[in-house]
């Protein structure tokens, strides 16, 4: 039958899966700057390097929320803090 | 023994511990990020012994070495004068150091090594020499004023202000770190549980975003971050 050890393992998995739900955020996010990139390098098609560069360092930095959901998700099913 | 943490055999995309040893009564682990990181910086070692003897004959019209040397420093001097301005000069060595040990950390996976900065301990050693760094030179351009400035506006806001200054390391050792393991996941994954006819192409394409892109973007990030911190301590000044 099932241990209490099993259920840790089985709500870890859950909780990791629940943590993901980060990822919602930094996609949204980085839709946004790159939308307004696009309509940057519309009005100004001369500063598409500029532009580019300005966008993927906001983009990496917005990435970070999701990337703390992964660490958590990670950390719940591959070290097992709580068996 | 049962190996625990990050160090285990279970799956692929893990640090695998080569062979351990006893000292002050621990066990430590000689593992894949270490093979990894011996490797880098014995290439390193090489390529600036290869580059000082190069350029102690140096020429007026430059051959291919010495081309390819002078295009690397002028592009980090570049990097680094950009963004630091008039205080450049101290910094450019050791930010040029970081970007070629992260970058080339970042993309030796395509060579077949697992990233070193797909391991916690690199990434949270490298970020906290940028929060060393940020807060000595804190200390020595802006005296007290380095610590009355954690309760401005008002002091009610210390305890968050502190936070926000310890979060620094964090934030940046877990962004360069996660992109890295991310990447490391997913082509182990791919390597592992895909068809055969699947592994043969396709993960170049893998490879290129998440080996070459996703490693440049978050080099210069993490360049980038350490450069603004430090610079913004100094210019408060």
């Amino acid at each position: 039958m099932f241990s209490g050890q099993d259920l840790i393992y089985a709500c870890s998995a859950i909780g990791a899966g629940l943590a993901m739900i980060a990822g919602i955020g930094p996609g949204i996010g980085q839709g946004i700057a790159a939308g307004y990139a696009a309509s940057a390098v519309g009005r100004n098609p001369g500063a598409k390097g500029d532009i580019t560069t300005t966008m993927l360092l906001g983009q990496a930095v917005a990435e970070t929320t999701g990337l703390y959901g992964l660490a958590v998700a990670f950390i719940l099913m591959f070290v097992k803090p709580f068996s | 023994m049962k190996k625990v943490g990050l160090i285990s055999n279970e799956a692929d995309f893990m640090i695998h511990g080569l062979f351990s040893y006893e000292a002050f009564g621990q066990t430590f682990w000689i593992t894949t990020t270490h093979v990894g990181m011996i490797i880098i910086t014995a290439l390193f070692i090489v390529l600036g012994l290869v580059a000082h003897h190069r350029m102690k004959k140096a020429e007026e019209i430059p051959g291919t070495l010495q081309n390819i040397l002078e295009l690397i420093v002028e592009m980090l001097d570049k990097l680094v004068h950009t963004n630091m301005g008039k205080y450049a000069g101290k910094f450019a060595n050791y930010i040029a150091t970081l970007f070629l040990f992260v970058l080339i950390s970042n993309i030796s996976g395509i060579f077949g090594l697992r990233s070193p900065t797909a391991d916690y301990g690199v990434t949270l050693m490298l970020a906290l020499i940028t929060f060393a760094m940020i807060q000595f030179n804190g200390i020595k351009h802006q005296k007290l004023g380095h610590f009355t400035a954690l309760f401005k506006p008002i002091p009610l806001l210390f305890p968050i202000n502190l936070i926000g200054e310890l979060a620094t390391p964090l934030s940046m050792s877990l962004r360069l770190f996660a992109n890295m393991l991310s990447g490391t996941i997913i082509l182990a994954l791919w390597y592992g549980l895909i068809p055969i006819f699947l592994k043969i192409g396709v993960p170049a394409f893998l490879h290129v975003y998440f080996d070459l892109f996703s490693g440049c973007i978050q080099t210069y990030v993490f360049c980038m971050l350490t450069m603004i911190f430090v610079t913004d301590k100094i210019g408060e000044s």
